[in-house]
């Protein structure tokens, strides 16, 4: 682990608040947006951010509980994975 | 974005829907420092060393598997084999040093503990001896526990003696467990050319060359190279091999990234990365799935052996060019148990027991989770044992049998061993004896290939 960038991918049908409430999340965690993408593909809403997390007392466990929650009750499936998983995979 | 949307995409599906995993994350623990003639210091001694070092194993792989947003699927110990480091026990079997195992795997909270094995490929010692006998009823006694043994090399040949004896061994291990289906024989391999650094289950063990502690990782994924060799459209097989080499490629890099991460987090060395491609019941995990999708319409049709060494091949290859790690058994698995597409082509008659035998000449190990029908004699299954290790010795490669001759069962019935392990329709063996050929022991001698120094 090099950093303490995390991918944040947000999969599920569209509907009005989805950035606004993830990101709400984010912040009381402070994580910060570096990245962000969004794009809708067949029909399924997709957003990508690539966020940092504070460098010092940042629970990651309970970061990931906070949004795989507020992904639930907005009906979207939201995954916060370490940059690495996909850095190490696609690029050498 | 730095990292292309699209490849963020496809590492979440292969996840999400096409079951990538870390199968397994498997801690080897020397016990060559634990020896005493005292049988119950000895297991004092294995149990305070397993337990200490594997004590945040598995907080460490949760903590890892969250991280990444990966699964690991299971977390494992191996140690030096038993018969090596319990040889100087004044005791007459060994089968109190499995429950000592069992406990120390339970206590540590890994999934599995392999390592009641023994080496035998030029003949036994007292303690080899011990610990083989003790097998069937260890393995009876315990749940966590794998046992192994290695009966021949290229070097030194084929132990036909221990051949004879596994036999004996595997139909005892059936007994013992008949009331499930002979389970314990899911748990017992005989290798050819065994991997000391092998992190699989049921074959591993931390082999004499090992260090202190090791790290070893298995990545699996039949389903992501099903996945991607099934979107080609209309593709020949360079395309295919083409196609497989890439994705064990990116399989692989995930499995060395997690590795390097344990091992890091624990101050413990990382030795190997199997890339093994190893199916699970999960439909589309499955690596007869992978053949059929190159054009055979069922696993077992003329042409499987070709497909399966193309697949074999292109796996080492994207493996070997992602981590210098790469080592153990890394290939393709065919356990038929664990293999829903394999299960479906036994019943339907597209697969035998003589095709898979030719399969494992090009997989990574060897007939694997094979049921054939209780009554099958002891010369039998020693005979069947005796094929598969002359193909590891011929080709310099690892090979193994795993079978289960299912108490009760015949052609027709199947077993039920449920989660990995699958079930298995029994499949018939031939009626006709080996049993002359197998009592006379002695050994194969080493082919010309060993004479390469």
């Amino acid at each position: 682990m090099t950093s303490s960038r995390f991918i944040i991918t947000v999969i599920g049908s569209d509907r009005v608040g989805i950035v606004a409430r993830v990101t709400t999340v984010m912040a009381s965690y402070s994580v910060n947006i570096v990245d962000i993408s969004q794009t809708i593909m067949q029909g399924i809403f997709t957003m990508i951010m690539l966020a940092e997390a504070p460098k010092e007392n940042f629970d990651l466990a309970a970061f990931q509980q906070a949004m795989d929650a507020e992904g639930k009750s907005l009906g979207v499936e939201v995954k916060v994975q370490h940059e690495d998983a996909f850095r190490f995979m696609h690029r050498i | 974005m730095y990292i292309n949307p699209n490849e963020i995409l496809e590492t979440i599906k292969m996840v999400r829907m096409e079951h990538l995993d870390i199968r397994t994350v498997t801690m080897g623990i020397s016990l060559r420092d634990c020896c005493h003639p005292d049988i119950e210091i000895f297991n004092e001694n294995i149990y305070e060393k397993i337990t200490s070092r594997a004590k945040e194993l598995v907080r460490t792989t949760n903590e890892i598997q969250s991280l990444y947003g990966i699964p690991i699927i299971n977390r494992r110990i191996s140690v030096t084999p038993i018969a090596i480091v319990a040889e100087s026990c004044k005791s007459q079997d060994f089968v109190s040093v499995a429950q000592t195992m069992d406990e120390a795997a339970k206590d540590a909270g890994v999934d599995f503990i392999g390592g009641f094995s023994a080496l035998v490929h030029k003949g036994e010692t007292r303690g080899d001896l011990k610990l083989i006998n003790s097998i069937p009823e260890a393995l009876a006694s315990t749940e966590k526990v794998c046992s192994s043994v290695n009966v021949a090399t290229t070097k030194a040949g084929i132990n036909m003696d221990a051949v004879g004896m596994m036999g004996n061994i595997i139909k005892k291990t059936a007994e013992l467990t008949a009331d499930r289906d002979g389970i314990g024989c899911a748990k017992l391999v005989v290798f050819a050319n065994a991997p000391e650094d092998n992190p699989f289950m049921a074959g591993a063990f931390h082999g004499i060359g090992e260090p202190e502690c090791v790290i070893n990782v298995g990545v699996s994924g039949p389903g992501v190279v099903n996945a991607a060799v099934r979107e080609l459209e209309n593709p020949n097989l360079t395309e295919i091999s083409e196609t497989i080499k890439k994705t064990a490629f990116k399989i692989t890099r995930m499995g060395e990234m997690v590795g390097k991460e344990v091992s890091r987090r624990l101050g413990v060395e990382f030795g190997i990365l199997d890339l093994s491609l190893a199916p699970t019941p999960e439909i589309g995990d499955s690596v007869a799935a992978i053949l059929e999708a190159m054009g055979l319409e069922r696993c077992g049709a003329h042409g499987t052996t070709a497909a399966l060494a193309l697949l074999n091949d292109a796996v080492k290859k994207g493996g070997a060019m992602a981590s210098s790690s790469v080592g153990g058994l890394s290939g393709a698995f065919i356990p038929v148990s664990e293999d829903a597409g394999m299960i479906e082509a036994v019943k339907v008659g597209a697969l035998t027991l003589e095709k898979l035998e030719a399969m494992t000449s090009v997989c990574s190990v060897g007939l694997d989770m094979i049921a054939v029908p209780g009554d099958t004699s002891a010369a039998t299954l020693s005979a069947i044992i005796a094929d598969e290790m002359a193909i590891g010795v011929i080709n310099k490669k690892t090979t193994a049998v795993r079978i289960i001759p299912a108490p009760g069962k015949r052609v027709g019935d199947s077993v039920e061993f449920g989660g990995l392990l699958g079930s298995a329709p029994i499949m018939p063996v031939s009626n006709f004896s080996s049993e002359i050929f197998i009592k006379r022991g002695g050994r194969i001698p080493a082919p010309i290939q060993s004479l390469t120094n």
